[in-house]
């Protein structure tokens, strides 16, 4: 138990926490508006168009082989300098994480999409629907529910990744717990773990419930 | 088949809306109403030329100057209990803001981000620790120092090495890609070297007993010894000093000569030797010469 005092230093906790409304805005912001750009993103790439295609297939590809931390560093330092396009750090990686989530989820979204047999589109036509009702009442609702489970994942990675925020600059939950460790280190040499334990934990708190979430839906979509 | 006419067209708004979509995402960005302090203050300032550093009276108008501190990294820059920035280059920062007239944005940087985060304009000022090396000064102006580090050599206090003559045929411990390292396989061959990964890995190893001494940074080996009893750090001063300087974009002069002449005036009033005692000395013990560390008017 050596070293857990530091928990109990006043101040430690309030600054893990804000630290971890930072990681949560940032998230939140990224999913909030990944869902949307990716299910238009997803749409475009069910498209025969080819040259819609090939443009979705060049912006997925690029952003799935780009490391995220190399694209954090291009749309932070490199926009500044090249465009004059001065993004400060949050929104640098709010960008750069709606961009690679749409990107993955609009491939998600995709799959799914094609993932339903023809015989549901004909069957809605012969009874009548338009394309737009077709798309909306029979084969989106059946989508979303193979969407669902895959998507939730990304959610958590979206979560997991902010921490490379740090590297901008951002001071979110991982930095307040250094600068914690850091300002202790000769107080509480061993209160490392101490910090990194609550952070996972705080981590944990954050995707657990995203799990919980899904697997009910799952549940309640399966008795449908 | 009728549809695939109407997708064409369909998809061509669609394209349409996504990029307006991600680029009205994009331009509320910086200044969404993001959660952290930093963020809502300087949406405007960014001038014509690509990433061009901003003048003085730029930084005198908007009322704050941006300036980069390291915050996990006591005692130059780091955090205290309360969230506020405190250390050696934070009480230098908040004097230059005060002289200047402005309030300071503190951006926390790491290490490697110290030189883009002045070339793509993100502060103003670097004052984090920033050691000059030739490398360095292509990309950034230095101002003039206000800080050196050299190398010290801590060794247990029942075996005291307080001359680097001592260390002949005996057992250093040093840390992988220091300037230590570099050092002593120059200038010292008879000194057997051990070397390790980390600082933490080469501490233990001197606790153990598994060398006589070890070699790096002055202030480092400094700060450890008082924290660790049995240990003193018998040479605080060896081989070539490396000086700490503040650092602007390259080409910002006047906000350069602003801080020559800011450092030139400090010396007067003995400035850094008070910043030491108020923020190194706590850390250091009193058995160091300030002398060792501190510059005063940029003058070695």
């Amino acid at each position: 138990m050596q070293g857990a005092e530091i928990l109990l230093q006043p101040g430690v906790f309030p600054r893990l926490l804000q630290g971890l409304w930072v990681t949560v805005w940032i998230a939140g912001v990224s999913v909030g508006v990944s869902i949307p750009v990716g299910l238009v993103v997803g749409w475009l790439m069910t498209l025969k168009n080819p040259v819609v295609r090939a443009l979705m297939r060049i912006y997925l590809d690029f952003i799935r082989i780009m490391p995220q931390l190399a694209l954090l560093f291009l749309a932070y330092y490199g926009f500044a300098r090249w465009f004059d396009w001065n993004l400060d750090a949050t929104g640098a990686c709010v960008l750069v994480f709606i961009l690679w989530g749409g990107a993955e989820l609009g491939d998600l979204v995709r799959g799914a999409l094609q993932s339903i047999p023809k015989v549901q589109y004909e069957s809605s036509y012969v009874l009548g629907l338009s394309p737009w009702q077709t798309f909306s009442r029979v084969i989106l609702p059946q989508a979303v529910r193979r969407l669902l489970p895959a998507s939730v994942n990304l959610a958590t990675r979206i979560v997991k990744t902010t921490s490379l925020a740090v590297l901008l600059g951002v001071v979110e939950v991982i930095k307040v717990g250094q600068q914690i460790i850091d300002a202790n280190r000769f107080q509480y040499p061993s209160g490392t773990l101490w910090i990194y334990g609550v952070i996972f934990f705080m981590y944990f708190i954050v995707c657990w419930p995203l799990s919980i979430v899904a697997r009910q839906l799952e549940k309640r979509w399966s008795h449908d | 088949m009728t549809i695939k006419v109407g997708t064409t067209i369909k998809s061509i708004i669609a394209a349409g809306a996504a990029l307006i979509m991600a680029a009205s995402v994009a331009a509320c960005g910086p200044s969404a109403a993001t959660p952290s302090d930093t963020a809502s203050s300087d949406s405007g300032s960014s001038s014509s030329a690509n990433a061009k550093a901003r003048s003085l009276d730029e930084i005198k108008k908007s009322g704050t100057i941006k300036i980069a501190v390291f915050s996990d990294k006591a005692p130059f820059g780091y955090v205290d209990q309360d969230g506020k920035y405190q250390g050696y280059d934070v009480v230098f920062a908040e004097r230059l803001a005060k002289d200047l007239g402005v309030k300071v944005e503190y951006t926390s940087v790491d290490p490697a981000a110290r030189v883009d985060v002045l070339t793509s304009n993100k502060v103003d000022l670097v004052l984090a620790n920033f050691t000059v090396t030739d490398e360095r000064k292509e990309k950034v102006d230095f101002a003039k120092p206000y800080m050196k580090v050299a190398l010290g050599v801590v060794s247990p206090e029942s075996a005291e090495i307080t001359d680097v003559s001592q260390l002949d045929g005996k057992t250093l411990i040093i840390a992988k890609g220091t300037t230590a390292e570099t050092y002593f396989e120059e200038n010292y061959p008879n000194v057997t070297l051990q070397k390790y990964d980390q600082y933490a890995d080469a501490y233990n190893a001197l606790l153990d007993g598994r060398g006589d001494a070890f070699s790096t940074d002055n202030t480092e080996v400094l700060a450890w010894a008082k924290a660790n009893k049995g240990f003193k750090v018998g040479i605080t001063k060896l081989g070539d000093e490396d000086t700490i300087a503040p650092a602007v974009q390259k080409g910002n002069k006047e906000l350069l000569d602003f801080v020559n002449e800011e450092i030139a005036k400090l010396g007067e009033e003995n400035f850094f030797h008070k910043d030491y005692e108020q923020t190194l000395e706590p850390v250091y013990g009193d058995e160091v010469n300030p002398d060792d560390i501190v510059v005063e008017n940029g003058e070695l």
